[in-house]
């Protein structure tokens, strides 16, 4: 429970920070650090817990942008209305993926890859459809009302995604302390032994998808309530899919803070690197990639796991 | 209990297994020999599900579980272990015992304490934090034993739980394994079918034997019986071998 | 219906293109066979090549078909570099480090030639850019044949290596039996980084073909990416031929589909035919080896 009681701290932190905190310039940075931490919970409930590597989870966060958006340009639907939607509609492309890739055994890069072509997909249709706007994109009307989703201060905009992110706080801790996290790491060392412990490997790894695809739908319905827009290169293309699996990656995968903490660093790299290099485009993720490539090598197991580590040892110092 | 009859499996024009049937009786200990490449392996996964046989019946319980896939077996009380061990590497002992005994516990906390009881059954108590990548050999065999028996099983599969190991090893987990069979501290008894190299094992455990050579069942019956038994010696030594060893005995008896 | 004299020349079209994405995805297979690894960045090294002939064009002149001797080796040298320093040492046994490595790899080339040379689409000018040559009545651009001939003619340099030199026996030992070659004595991270080398080399001879009718931009070898490996996984992970025979087909599909459903709506063809062949027949159409 000692978990949850970290949880429970970090979220009263947050949520009190509006009151202590008043530059936009911080509030929107700890917005834009909670919501990469959003789409790197998401995708670590199936990359970190689950051991199925996604290289498309744009596909998720775009379908839970775009049915956000549609439902409230084309069909006039009130934003709370949409997001339960926004959210069913990326947990129903996840289970339609996952039924077709698990189904056929599909793994490792083979997964990654057809993830990938998947979103690939999608952005094609979106460009070309008009009811998602095609190349242009589509606009949410503005309207600063909570009623709408849309607030006039960003204090608002911060308890919404802090809310998000706690859901998959929640996901996450109960990854670790439940029967099914249990099953689905056992899915992810070894699948031929979890099926010989009597572990159901197509269920336990639909069901992941399925949930990390609505968690990454809320990503997409929080984006398009934040910045108002939406078009198929923000919702499909790959920018999305590599922040949502560097947080976990660089923070520590399978791991219940790894996300925020991963969110956390790429946010001050990146600030740091924007302070040294100017505002130039491409250096950003040109750093994100050097330390991708870097984690990889030397730290696989992210941050976290350099923590872990360190109290591993002490413990059997202790011993 | 366990009833397979005309079992067959082909990989690529290869026949591993062809026509075998055998009969396992509650609260027995049966030993699976044979020597390497007999398909013995192929064997058991025929009859815990990660194999469809091409031909051929397998009832369990009573049940017809021929086809059925593996994690459906197991909950009906069948459990394997594998003879290349696959442990969940980056868990600790306790979280790959536990993984096992979720099958029958639900919670998380039931689940932990009924893998620490199955752990110190095997004798890994000492290494329930120890990561599973961090054991020796002999301790992942137990490990692989212990999950297995975690999922409470009526009719447990060992594949070569004892091979790897070294002969004192063996005399320890020989015990462990009767203990198993015959069920203690109000567990009930756990019927077992392995498959084994170590002969010393086979003959001080098994009630019964099943000889499979080239895929097909050439004998079976009691331990003693059955390694004196021509098409056995045969089936180990090479064609003719028995017939040599009835003369050389012959001709030291005669002499 | 169409008419077929644009039919034809949409699958004369294709057939060339066609040629430089085999050349495209033989350094892929190979790459694959050998290492058994998915190289996420053969897009943006094809992309880093293209930007090489463009600035030794736009530098000191140089036609596109001079610069092979320079490019090819150039990026050779750099294959084996990045396998033997970067990706041989990150990926600790594990394919998915390698494809997390090779993404971070295709992420920093692209961002940084997106810093270095802006997003401009860059083209380049040859007194051949816009001649063309009849083919059964067709009216083909000449530098599509030329890349046709010349992929073809790399191809066919790359299989004598493969099955003719002491090297190309290494690399066909490791691709049967990694460990197995290593007992008898084959360097086998040397072998490694000489495949990913050469791998990276049919990159550098593909932009050369490729730049004199087409364009280059930090973004231009996504479109390339999941072109390759649906003709690898088409035609078999790791089997040469199968590259081959995928390459032109892929390149007539793409035509052919675009004629009907338009540029944008034809690309979708190649992505599903690529999760279609994943799924169904992942030992590829032509069906090497599992």
């Amino acid at each position: 429970m000692r978990g949850l009681a970290g949880i429970a701290a970090f979220a009263v932190a947050i949520a009190l920070m509006p009151a202590f905190v008043t530059s936009g310039y911080a509030l929107n940075a700890m917005i834009m650090t909670l919501y990469a931490a959003l789409l790197g919970q998401a995708w670590n409930v199936l990359g970190g817990f689950g051991g199925q590597f996604s290289f498309g989870h744009a596909l998720f966060f775009g379908t839970g942008a775009y049915t956000m958006a549609v439902l409230q340009v084309n069909f006039g639907w009130n934003a709370w209305a949409a997001l339960p939607a926004a959210l069913a509609a990326g947990g129903a492309i996840g289970a339609a993926i996952g039924a077709l890739t698990f189904r056929y055994g599909l793994r490792g890069s083979y997964f990654a890859l057809v993830t990938l072509a998947f979103a690939e997909v999608f952005r094609i249709l979106a460009n070309t459809f008009q009811f998602t706007g095609a190349g242009v994109g589509l606009m949410v009307p503005l309207s600063e009302r909570a009623a709408d989703m849309q607030f006039a201060t960003r204090a608002g905009y911060l308890y919404l995604i802090l809310a998000l992110v706690l859901v998959g706080f929640l996901v996450s801790w109960w990854l670790k302390h439940s029967r099914y996290g249990a099953w689905l790491q056992a899915v992810r060392d070894n699948e031929e032994s979890a099926a010989a412990l009597g572990v159901d490997v197509l269920r336990v790894k639909l069901q992941a998808i399925v949930v990390s695809g609505v968690l990454m739908a809320a990503g997409g319905a929080f984006y398009v309530q934040y910045l108002h827009y939406i078009d198929p290169h923000i919702a499909y293309g790959p920018a999305v899919s590599v922040e949502a699996l560097l947080a976990p990656i660089i923070g520590g995968m399978g791991t219940v803070w790894g996300p925020l903490l991963g969110a956390a660093l790429l946010h001050v790299l990146g600030e740091t690197t924007r302070n040294l290099m100017g505002d130039a485009p491409g250096i950003n993720l040109a750093v994100y990639g050097i330390v991708l490539v870097l984690m990889v090598s030397f730290l696989p197991r992210g941050v976290m796991g350099l923590l872990g580590t360190r109290r591993a040892a002490r413990a059997a110092g202790d011993a | 209990m366990l009833e397979a009859s005309g079992l067959t499996k082909t990989f690529d024009g290869l026949t591993a297994v062809e026509g075998a049937s055998l009969h396992v009786e509650r609260g027995t200990i049966v030993g699976l020999i044979g020597p390497n490449g007999a398909g013995k392996t192929t064997l058991f996964a025929l009859l815990s599900g990660f194999l469809g046989p091409d031909a051929g019946r397998v009832v369990f319980l009573g049940r017809d579980v021929t086809g059925l896939p593996p994690h459906l077996i197991c909950r009906l009380g069948m459990a394997r272990t594998f003879q290349i061990v696959q442990p969940f590497g980056a868990q600790t002992v306790r979280e790959n015992v536990a993984v096992g005994a979720h099958l029958r516990h639900r919670g998380r906390a039931e689940a932990l304490a009924h893998a620490e009881r199955i752990a110190h059954a095997v004798g890994l108590g000492a290494e329930l934090d120890k990561l599973a990548v961090n054991l020796t050999i002999a301790g992942r065999k137990r490990l692989e034993l212990a999950r297995a028996l975690a999922t409470g099983p009526a009719l447990l599969l060992l594949d070569e739980v004892l091979a790897g190991l070294n002969p004192q090893e063996i005399t320890e987990v020989i015990p462990v394994l009767r203990g198993i069979a015959a069920g203690r501290d109000g567990t009930p008894g756990v019927t077992v079918l392995m498959i084994e190299h170590v002969m010393q094992a086979v003959m001080n455990l098994a009630d019964r034997v099943y000889v499979l050579a080239n895929g097909r069942m050439i004998a079976e019956g009691a331990p003693a019986e059955v390694t004196s038994d021509p098409a056995v010696i045969e089936a180990y030594l090479g064609h003719g071998a028995a017939e040599r060893l009835r003369r050389a005995y012959g001709a030291a008896h005669a002499a | 219906m169409l008419d077929p004299a644009i039919l034809l020349a949409s699958a004369l079209n294709g057939l060339t293109t066609g040629a430089v994405y085999a050349l495209i995805a033989l350094g892929l297979t190979l790459i694959y066979g050998v290492l058994h690894i998915i190289n996420f960045a053969h897009g943006a090294a094809l992309m880093v090549a293209l930007y090489g002939v463009y600035f030794l064009h736009r530098g000191p002149g140089l036609d596109p078909y001079l610069s092979l001797p320079v490019m090819v080796p150039a990026m050779f040298v750099a294959g084996y570099a990045l396998q033997r320093l970067v990706i041989g040492r990150a990926s600790h046994g594990k394919d998915e480090n390698v494809l997390l490595v090779t993404l971070g790899i295709a992420i920093v080339l692209e961002n940084l030639a997106l810093f270095l040379f802006k997003s401009d689409t860059q083209t380049i000018d040859t007194p051949y850019t816009f001649s063309t040559v009849s083919i059964l009545g067709a009216m083909i651009s000449v530098p599509k044949v030329v890349a046709f001939g010349g992929a073809l003619v790399v191809a066919a340099l790359l299989l004598l290596l493969i099955r003719r030199t002491d090297l190309g026996r290494a690399i066909r030992a490791i691709a049967k039996e990694r460990q197995g070659a290593r007992l008898v004595g084959i360097d086998v991270e040397h072998v490694f980084a000489m495949s990913f080398g050469i791998g990276l080399a049919c990159l550098g001879a593909a932009a050369c073909f490729l730049l004199p009718t087409y364009y280059v931009n930090p973004q231009v070898g996504n479109g390339f990416v999941l072109i390759a490996f649906t003709i690898v996984v088409l035609g078999g992970m790791g089997s040469f031929a199968g590259a081959l025979a995928g390459g032109l087909l892929i390149g007539v599909v793409e035509s052919l589909g675009g004629l009907w459903l338009g540029e944008s709506l034809g690309q979708i063809g190649i992505f599903l035919i690529f999760i279609a062949v994943l799924l169904f027949r992942p030992q590829g159409l032509f069906g090497a080896r599992a």
